[in-house]
């Protein structure tokens, strides 16, 4: 059975059809396949049982490195095409590999990060494929012994749409494995050309294999969410989907319960986490379709098409490869040390210490969110939402720091007024024209009762104009103080009444 | 009588104290290029650059600052090696015209000392063979063929047509470099050494050729054949200058993660005197089917001598050697089907004129790229790696590699210090001979000597030693332990002062000779 999923297709719906939280888009933009389709196609229709989805991910993550796996080239996104190519890169005939330091590092981290053992001896190879974009006709990869294997990643989603209700799953993961990227092909049908770009060639990737342990398409969206954010956390990938830093492929497959695993599809071209929900469970409804259809599933390649919301087989993909795998000869075994084998004669320049790079990891996102829970008494889908932005939690504490205002109601003016007003506009928190400074500040005038709650809001619109008035400023020139003096209040009201005797 | 001193107390001592420059010397190299040019050694001559460093190793002289023993000595490169500025083909079609836009680490390190790159020499396409006759240049002619040692001894069958069909192969894959030095147009060459290519057409050519131990040279820049084999190899007239070329050669680099970390520290050869502390193994494995006998008695011989002057000689086992072949032919096939899968036509090299689509043109880029050599090595590699075969060939192939190295790690443990054996099973064949045997067969045949130091990564070296009844050159090979180049070479260098090998004779030589080429105190650079 599908470990760790949700059970049967059914549930999988109800997943499904639930908000994704920590949900990387805003609402109403829904993965609708799921919702639409699955209600319109029961399960198990024909009585038959009802149906189990499968879903495991195979995520490249470009190491965040100034040079690349095996030359020293730089890494940039958007550099003018073939600026970034080094003699290897290009595959030049003599030419031998070298290995990047800091991408085993970055593999190491996220390797401990997710909870996997650390292979101390692993190995590369050659996988052999023709393709204009690959110039030496092979990826340098780690087939049979990857740097990392067997590690787990919990991630958080809500049930039926409640921000309330969440559930904590875990995926387990199979292995991470340092490789190359491959160039990019620009295909030019007009002029019946190709156009090769190897900027990207060499650029070291990590494979992070999940096993199939998901059922759905809200599920696999938070697992990658999840995933992200861990390796922005630690530095070792900026995971940036839209950049192509984070690319995921999807493997599904349906079955009924008791019986084997069905056959299984791989879907490419996920751009987005949005658009991985949509895809997974389009693909799952398609099978599910396609069998009580009485058809069969090819084990094929498909394409998501963003546009049309569904997946179709990829042509160049057809046929089985065998990428004759054979060990790379130009790089020795990768050895990496702890502290019990580090020997005491090495030079530190040229080991990996697995114990010291343990040492140094920063808190991962799990743990922010529990302490965020528990210092600030925020509720824990509040320190989801702090986390999914970046530098919003920082943002809140510093807030904190410099108001007399709890973290409880502070919380409420970060994710309300300040996140919603920055997702209006399209802004990072980096971006936001009102600093914490400026909104502590004002939150300190309602603390003291300065001002009221919905004389802060006009104070807050004030600021977004960042014109750079201080709060204060823009209370006396709007007026908006709350009166303290008992007889001026007294005065006011007698006025008032003097004005309406009549009634 | 002391006839291979070598470069350091000859040639080197003759540019410090001005009885010839640089220019002159490699003026002369660059005559005897042009007056031995059926030899067909070189594929390309540098001579414009070549004059231009000498000019400047000239200039180092005068102001009495030479970078070292290597300074203004005229050198060969095989053209497998990248050389800046000058065409690297790989003797193929694939990179014909083909300008490498950097050096081989082995080739910077020789400028840097000082020498002068006279051209790239000839080779089997890729270094795929054992002949130096299956280039897209053309043959490489032994120039022992046109020897007088050579003339005197064949039958003259009739006329001077004979001469044309009588013509002796080098050997290979390296036959241009060993040509190369052979007919004293350079001092020194680079070959590669994958089964037995510097060590084979060394034999055959009569001259010094060291495989060192595999991950003491860089590899960076030499195109490969075999990754877990190659090894830049070092063709010399003696032993001495051999030592002298590893001594700039040989130390990590860090664009090779195979080279080992130690730093290596040149030396200079003892003249050892006392052998009789030394162990000699003679690999009962070694008496092949097809040696022939006078090389039989040559090294039956060759062990006496060494019996004879005290030191102690072992009949050893190394019982995996029958394997090592078919195991070799696996495991070269499959990484040469791996490293030509970069020769799409993209983004260097020949590129067919087929449009119709990549693959198409990917094809037919390669059916005209390679000779018919290359193409049976990649399929039959492609055919071990399928996925049904990894582990029946390729796997099977490493284990079996495993064995034979653990042979030789066992009869160095037993107290063994250096191995002796034959280089090759006879001497230079007839080139209408060698032909009528395929590549594959004659390769089989001819590496078998050899490749076994290339499984176990072993330096290896050979020694010319004596003239066969034909009158062409034999030579016997002495396999050392791993890193042991110094005893290897001591070993070699005693064995060398004792047989006395002959200078070859030839008619071009003489006509430039004056003093300076053949002249036997001058025949090396040490």
């Amino acid at each position: 059975a599908a470990r760790g999923c949700g059970g049967v297709w059914h549930r999988a719906r109800q997943c499904g059809a639930g908000r994704p939280w920590p949900g990387p888009f805003p609402r109403g933009q829904r993965a609708v396949a799921c919702n639409a389709r699955g209600g319109a196609v029961p399960a198990g229709k024909s009585g038959l049982a009802p149906w189990i989805p499968v879903v495991g991910l195979e995520i490249h993550a470009q190491i965040s490195s100034n040079s690349k796996l095996f030359s020293g080239s730089q890494v940039q996104f958007a550099a003018p095409p073939n600026s970034l190519v080094s003699f290897f890169d290009a595959s030049l005939p003599g030419t031998l590999p070298v290995l990047n330091r800091r991408c085993v590092e970055a593999a190491v981290m996220t390797g401990l990060a997710l909870n996997c053992s650390i292979n101390k001896k692993s190995l590369f190879d050659r996988k052999h494929y023709f393709y204009a974009d690959l110039p030496a006709g092979y990826q340098i990869t780690q087939q049979r012994v990857p740097i990392a294997v067997n590690g787990s990643l919990s991630y958080s989603l809500c049930i039926d749409n409640k921000m309330s209700q969440m559930v904590t799953k875990t995926v387990r993961i199979k292995q991470i494995q340092l490789e190359q990227d491959s160039g990019k092909s620009l295909h030019d049908d007009t002029r019946c050309q190709t156009l090769v770009d190897l900027n990207r060639a060499g650029v070291g990737l990590m494979e992070v294999v999940m096993e199939p342990d998901m059922c759905c398409g809200e599920e696999a969206a938070a697992a990658v969410r999840e995933l992200q954010l861990i390796l922005q956390t630690l530095g070792s990938s900026q995971a940036v989907m839209a950049e192509g830093q984070l690319r995921v492929d999807a493997n599904v497959s349906v079955h009924h319960p008791g019986e084997p695993y069905g056959v299984r599809t791989e879907v490419k071209n996920i751009n987005s986490i949005r658009f991985l929900a949509k895809a997974v469970d389009y693909e799952i409804q398609r099978q599910i379709e396609e069998l009580e259809n009485g058809g069969t599933i090819l084990n094929e390649t498909r394409a998501f098409d963003s546009k049309l919301g569904c997946t179709v087989p990829m042509r160049d993909k057809e046929g089985k490869q065998d990428y004759r795998f054979m060990p790379e000869p130009n790089l020795p075994p990768l050895i990496l040390y702890d502290a019990k084998s580090l020997p005491a004669n090495m030079n530190h320049q040229q080991v990996i210490n697995i114990d010291w790079i343990h040492e140094r990891l920063p808190d991962l996102p799990s743990v922010k969110r529990e302490k965020l829970v528990e210092q600030y008494g925020i509720l824990p889908e509040h320190s989801f939402a702090l986390l999914n932005e970046d530098g919003l939690a920082e943002f809140f504490e510093s807030v904190v720091k410099q108001t007399q205002m709890k973290p409880k109601k502070v919380i409420g003016w970060i994710l309300n007024d300040l996140l919603s007003y920055l997702k209006q506009h399209s802004l990072t928190v980096k971006e936001s024209p009102v600093s914490s400074f400026l909104l502590a500040d004002l939150l300190n005038l309602l603390e003291k009762k300065e001002i009221s709650s919905s004389a802060a809001k006009q104070v807050l619109a004030e600021l977004w104009k960042g014109e750079g008035k201080t709060p204060l400023e823009i209370v006396k020139e709007q007026k908006l103080e709350l009166l303290q003096d008992q007889k001026e209040l007294e005065q006011i009201c007698q006025a008032v009444i003097d004005g309406h005797e009549n009634e | 009588a002391a006839m291979k001193d070598g470069l350091r107390s000859q040639v080197s001592a003759a540019l410090k104290e001005g009885r010839v420059t640089p220019t002159e010397l490699c003026q002369r190299c660059l005559a005897l290029i042009k007056s031995t040019k059926f030899l067909n050694a070189y594929i390309t001559v540098a001579e414009e650059t070549a004059l231009k460093q000498a000019e400047e190793s000239e200039k180092r002289y005068k102001r009495g600052q030479p970078l070292g023993v290597l300074d203004g000595i005229p050198i060969a490169v095989k053209d497998n090696f990248n050389t800046a500025g000058i065409e690297t083909t790989c003797a193929s079609n694939m990179l014909k015209g083909y300008i490498s836009p950097y050096n081989a680490t082995v080739v910077q390190k020789l400028l840097d000392h000082g020498a002068v790159l006279l051209g790239k020499t000839n080779l089997d396409e890729f270094a795929m063979g054992s002949g130096s006759t299956d280039g897209v240049f053309g043959p490489v002619r032994n120039p022992w063929s046109y020897s007088e040692q050579y003339k005197e001894k064949s039958v003259p069958k009739s006329h001077s047509e004979d001469e044309e069909s009588n013509w002796v192969i080098t050997g290979g894959s390296s036959g241009g470099s060993a040509a190369a030095v052979s007919s004293f147009t350079c001092f020194a060459a680079l070959g590669s050494d994958t089964g037995g290519s510097t060590r084979n057409p060394a034999a055959h050519c009569g001259v010094v050729g060291l495989k060192p131990t595999y991950g003491l040279i860089s590899r960076h820049g030499l195109i490969p054949l075999v990754n877990s084999m190659d090894v830049p190899g070092i063709l010399t007239r003696c032993v001495d200058d051999a030592a002298v070329l590893l001594g700039s050669l040989a130390g990590h680099d860090p664009k090779d993660s195979t080279t080992i970390q130690d730093d290596f520290k040149p030396f200079e050869l003892p003249n050892l005197t006392d052998v009789s502390k030394l162990s000699i193994g003679i690999p009962k494995e070694y008496h092949a089917s097809g040696l022939s006998s006078e090389i039989l008695a040559l090294w039956s011989k060759a062990a006496d001598l060494f019996k004879n002057a005290g030191a102690k000689v072992v009949e050893v086992s190394l019982p995996h050697t029958r394997y090592s072949i078919v195991c070799y032919h696996v495991l070269c096939t499959a990484e040469v089907a791996s490293n030509m899968a970069r020769f799409d036509g993209l983004e260097y090299g020949h590129r067919s004129d087929t449009k119709d689509s990549t693959e198409r043109m990917y094809a037919a880029t390669r059916r005209e790229g390679f000779n018919d050599v290359v193409r049976g090595r990649i399929l039959s590699g492609n055919y071990f790696l399928l996925k049904q075969n990894y582990e029946k060939y390729f796997v099977k192939a490493q284990k079996v590699r495993r064995l034979i190295a653990n042979d030789f790690v066992k009869v160095f443990r037993s107290g063994v210090d250096i191995l002796l054996t034959p280089t090759t099973l006879s001497d230079a064949a007839p080139y209408t001979e060698f032909i009528q045997e395929d590549n594959r067969t004659r390769s089989a045949q001819d590496d078998i000597l050899t490749q076994a130091a290339n499984m176990a990564g072993l330096p290896a070296i050979n020694v010319p030693t004596a003239l066969s009844e034909r009158g062409l050159p034999v030579g016997l090979q002495f396999i050392g332990r791993s890193f042991q180049e110094k005893q290897l070479l001591t070993v070699a260098k005693w064995f060398e002062k004792q047989v006395q090998f002959p200078v070859i004779q030839l008619e071009e030589v003489k006509r430039h000779d004056d003093g300076v080429f053949q002249h036997q105190k001058s025949a090396s650079f040490s």
